[in-house]
């Protein structure tokens, strides 16, 4: 029995859709969803006769069989959820170790949220009604305090943060500033042409103190899809193939769902160090030969921390590489979020990283980047993570 | 100012269960306490079904000084961003117990002008309803 040592360059992504985001979609997420693998598999140029491999987020509205009825597929024989905000980069994962196990030839991932209109995929409030896994025994600590909501739980670490390391939390605005900047230059984005400076940050409202309104992530009704298949039967389809060299998934001791306070240190991000760690090594390359990153900003002070435990800077010096924005902007040393992110682009819970980091080696971003060869893709921080290196050949 | 609730809107209550329900029990009657591992010795919060250092099942509720210290804090200022049945602002706390374990509570009667991280406390009981009593922190003199 062969044993597969590793999937770097085993499976390429050959496909991608997107839809664009807006405040109110008009139309049912089961519709998005349909509407985004269309376009995926388009770009590839494949039809749903193809598709026998499906990957979809655990909390996602759209089953799969409700998938492959509405657009007439159907001969699957790999199927699978990934949870968290770790899902994005996970799901892709899981989708090239099944195409390159054989399990699968051409498998599509896929998510679509009315996060503004709609009902919301991860509520920012919860009731123990709503919840069915342990997830309640965290809540059951952590609720009757009126401490129930992600941006609260995101908010205890940030305050530890910037006690240990002596931040100036104003300088967090300079992620959302550069995001929404990169947001300005993509016609499917939320911000598109809306200016967006420094001050607009100041003087934006607390909302959970330390958080202000626009650290957080802007609400949005999209969809995303892509398709994976085999780094060989990638070489015959019309697109610029990009690889997967690199892919994890981490949990580590006393991870939760979001946020632990239980652990000896919580003012890291220890899931996102083990998940650089291993795509790394994977990939066999270094934070310096990094052309461009896509990471979760879906708050905007975990930026920094993730470009400390990914290595791009030492602990503590992430708010001030990050600072002025010159370093994170398409034309800077380390480009993040060039399509804008969940900050400046919309929220679809890291799927519209990935479609980025794809456009970036093919050479299509709106605010693309000289010659990008290398992508790292972080999906999830401060709960169970996943993480991606993306490239061309 | 003492944390003021919403009579309109239900209070959200823990989920009891067999592996948790020493704690609550033990609140209800004004004691805070923690779970001991009967085998290592090993103090943990929250309570869960085995030791997560030995895997040991036997278990005891081990009493606790009720003194701790501010680990970190958040300051829930918008109404929306907050639990509706507690009026704005409110403070939400980790504290470090000095047995070393952490846990999540609310500040009974603090303005957030006054505390900081380091800041020592001491657990209060509220009974905030017939059937629930809630274990918050004060500022203690320690």
């Amino acid at each position: 029995m062969s044993v597969m040592r590793s999937i770097k360059n085993k499976a390429a992504i050959v496909g991608i859709g997107i839809s664009s985001f807006s405040r109110d979609s008009q139309r049912t997420e089961l519709r998005l969803a349909c509407e985004a693998i269309k376009v995926a598999l388009d770009d590839a140029g494949l039809t749903t006769e193809d598709i026998d491999g499906l990957v979809k987020q655990t909390d996602d509205a759209s089953d799969e069989h409700a998938v492959t009825s509405s657009m007439g597929m159907g001969n699957l024989t790999y199927f699978g959820e990934c949870r968290w905000g770790a899902a994005p980069g996970a799901m892709v994962m899981r989708a090239a170790m099944g195409v390159a196990a054989g399990a699968a030839n051409y498998i599509v991932v896929y998510r679509a949220v009315n996060g503004s209109s709609g009902r919301r995929m991860i509520p920012s409030m919860r009731t123990s009604g709503q919840m069915s896994t342990s997830d309640l025994l965290q809540w059951t600590f952590h609720a009757p305090f009126g401490h129930m909501s992600e941006a609260g739980r995101v908010a205890m670490i940030v305050r530890r943060y910037i006690h240990e390391f002596g931040i100036n939390s104003e300088q967090f605005g300079w992620v959302p500033v550069v995001c929404r900047e990169h947001g300005a230059q993509n016609p499917n984005s939320m911000y598109y042409k809306k200016p967006f400076t420094i001050e607009d940050y100041r003087k934006s409202e607390m909302v959970v103190e330390p958080l202000r309104r626009l650290d957080y992530y802007e609400e949005a009704d999209a969809a995303a899809a892509l398709v994976v298949t085999t780094a060989e039967r990638a070489k015959d389809l019309r697109q610029k193939a990009v690889y997967v060299l690199g892919a994890a998934q981490s949990m580590v001791p006393e991870t939760e769902e979001l946020n632990s306070y239980y652990r000896r240190s919580i003012s890291g991000l220890p899931e996102t160090a083990q998940v650089g760690k291993k795509v790394f090594s994977m990939a066999g390359v270094a934070p310096k030969d990094i052309d461009c990153v896509q990471l979760d900003d879906s708050y905007g002070p975990f930026v920094p921390m993730q470009l400390e435990e990914l290595g791009f800077c030492g602990r503590g010096e992430g708010v001030d590489f990050c600072n002025g924005g010159n370093h994170i902007r398409s034309e800077g040393e380390l480009p993040l979020n060039t399509s804008g992110g969940s900050l400046g682009e919309g929220h679809l819970h890291g799927m519209n990283h990935l479609i980025e980091a794809v456009r970036q080696i093919r050479g299509t971003s709106t605010a693309q980047v000289e010659d990008a060869r290398l992508v790292l893709v972080a999906s999830g921080a401060g709960g169970p993570a996943s993480g991606l290196i993306l490239g061309g050949k | 100012m003492v944390m003021e609730y919403n009579p309109a809107i239900p209070l959200l209550r823990p989920h009891i269960d067999l592996d948790n329900q020493g704690f609550w029990e033990a609140v209800k009657q004004h004691k805070l306490v923690f779970q001991k591992c009967k085998d290592c010795g090993l103090l943990v919060h929250r309570p869960r079904p085995m030791c997560p250092r030995c895997n040991s099942t036997e278990k005891e509720w081990a009493p606790s000084s009720g003194k701790g210290k501010i680990y970190t804090w958040v300051n829930f200022v918008y109404a929306n961003a907050a639990y509706p049945g507690i009026k704005v602002p409110y403070l939400v706390v980790v504290v470090e117990m000095e047995e070393g374990v952490r846990m999540i509570s609310n500040m009974y009667d603090s303005r957030r002008e006054d505390i900081y991280i380091g800041m020592p406390v001491e657990v209060v009981f509220d009974d905030i309803a017939d059937d629930l009593t809630l274990p918050k922190f004060k500022r203690s003199a320690a």
